[in-house]
């Protein structure tokens, strides 16, 4: 192989543990910010290593046959393979860890993102748990409710900058000196009213509801089967913000800019989350197809017809 | 664990050190001790502050918390929620009645010492504890785990023989599946 595959291959591994630096630490984080709020101390905020750690240390993990095997490497696989289409980060005109890149690769990545859940629920199922059952049932419900809003934004993104390439979102936003977030203001509104249940915080968590549900889905994944899926989770939730750093905010020139950016547009479905009951499942889903759809069409229109 | 010479290898301190800091509890509340487990947990003690979180089902556990007495029937459930945890687990016995049957003593359907029956790490007794003994109680457990002593898992393999005729000897109806811990 010549030097520069192995720098990408390098740019690869960099950006996994980036991803995963950032989203373990956002994990100890967000806990250390609702202990706040309950007037509690809280754990430390590295509280999350450990956690992980410990559960890959863990010297026995059942299982009850290979789907349930494979269903947290499905996740795990799914979110590095997300994060390989995400530029992390936007030099001057050049972008640094872009990793693989195509024509289109949004549309991909649109069903990419779905593919972790769905190995999940695979895996979910053998474990023949029927909280695992409902839980998989609930998520799939309500992954249609705010795959719909998520969806009208992105299509209502590539008809404004005729691209459906992250990178070529990223160009225009560069070449226009704007941000999408203000140049499609209600795409952005129903990404982010979409994002809200992407996150499975209150009142989102109906798949996970611990009081309910024992944590549905997880319910029989222990050791490092669990590790494993809160390792994929971490990524995960980097993944989906820098994405939206990406399409919406301008992506981030440097580190810093980055860690500022996701930090304080993930704050919007934790802090939402942390006031919040949970809401049934009907519920949730109805409010997806309600404002945030209604308001996705409208940015559509507003791109087609206004601009 | 500790090795031959009693003491650890460094990569088993690391590993306790990450256990010790990271204990996913699975509180068995049909005691009336439970009652004490949500001020533990929530804003006026916090146990969470030294890594202590409840955990919904047994295969995400670590530590098996029961809190007071257990009637036989209830013994049948414990056991199987302690063998579908997964190694390394631990387990508090809280309150007097599990460690000689507290004011249960007489009674005929309850068990009196817990650890005949599963492996106990480490009791608290009183009846009820307050959260400031049940915290203790935990940092004891960091202690011994940080040691490599908390080994009832271990002890619980390999005395299975005679755990088991004394979890058979209280409990008639015995048709439990095997698990494979
Ligand atoms: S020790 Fe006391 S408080 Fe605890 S279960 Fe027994 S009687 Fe109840």
């Amino acid at each position: 192989m010549d030097t520069n595959s192995w720098i990408s291959i390098l740019g690869f591994i960099a950006t996994v543990v980036l991803a995963f630096t950032v989203g373990v630490s956002y994990g100890g984080i967000v806990r250390k910010i609702t202990a706040r709020i309950q007037n509690r101390v809280g754990p430390p905020v590295y509280q999350n290593f450990f956690d992980i750690f410990k559960l890959y240390s863990k010297s026995t993990a059942v299982n009850h046959g290979w789907m349930q095997h494979l269903g947290p490497a499905f996740a795990i696989t799914a979110s590095v393979t997300s994060l390989m289409f995400i530029p992390v980060l936007n030099g001057q005109g050049e972008f640094w860890f872009a990793n693989l890149n195509f024509k289109g690769d949004l549309i991909f990545l649109l069903y990419m993102m779905v593919f972790g859940s769905l190995g999940m629920a695979l895996g979910a199922g053998q474990t023949g748990n029927p909280n695992s059952a409902i839980g998989v049932s609930r998520g799939l419900s309500q992954m249609v409710g705010y795959e719909i809003p998520w969806v009208l934004a992105l299509v209502a993104l590539m008809l404004q900058t005729k691209s459906t390439s992250i990178t070529g979102i990223m160009d225009y936003q560069i070449a226009h000196g704007t941000w999408m977030m203000f140049e499609s203001p209600l795409a952005f509104i129903a990404a982010l009213m979409a994002m809200l249940g992407m996150f499975h915080y209150a009142p989102f968590d109906v798949t996970f509801a611990p009081a309910e549900l024992s944590s549905g889905p997880a319910s029989e994944f222990g050791g490092k089967y669990l590790a494993m899926m809160m390792t994929s989770g971490s990524i995960f939730a980097f993944v989906k913000l820098a994405l939206f750093v990406d399409i919406f905010m301008g992506g981030a020139s440097n580190l810093i800019m980055l860690v500022v950016k996701t930090f304080l547009l993930y704050m919007v479905p934790v802090l939402y989350g942390i006031v919040s009951p949970r809401y049934r499942t009907e519920q949730s889903i109805r409010y997806f197809w309600g404002w945030p759809t209604l308001i996705g069409v409208l940015g559509v229109l507003y791109v087609v017809f206004v601009r | 664990m500790p090795n031959d010479k009693n003491s650890q290898k460094i990569v088993d301190i690391i590993k306790n050190a990450a256990r010790k800091h990271s204990l996913f509890v699975l509180a068995y509340g049909t005691g009336c001790g439970a009652i004490e487990i949500p001020p533990t947990m929530t804003s006026r003690y916090d146990a969470e502050r030294f890594g202590i979180r409840g955990m919904a089902t047994p295969r995400q556990a670590d530590v098996l918390l029961v809190t007071g007495y257990l009637a036989t029937k209830t013994l049948k459930r414990v056991i199987r929620a302690y063998e579908q945890m997964q190694d390394p687990k631990y387990v508090i016995g809280f309150g007097s009645c599990t460690i000689n049957g507290g004011m249960y003593w007489d009674s005929y359907n309850t068990i009196k010492l817990l650890d005949k029956y599963i492996p106990v790490d480490v009791y608290i007794n009183g009846c009820m504890p307050r959260p400031e003994a049940v915290i203790t109680g935990f940092i004891e457990l960091q202690k011994l785990i940080a040691e490599g002593k908390a080994d009832g898992a271990t002890k619980y393999k390999e005395n299975l023989d005679w755990y088991r005729a004394n979890q058979k000897k209280v409990i008639k109806n015995w048709n439990m599946p095997d698990y494979n811990w």
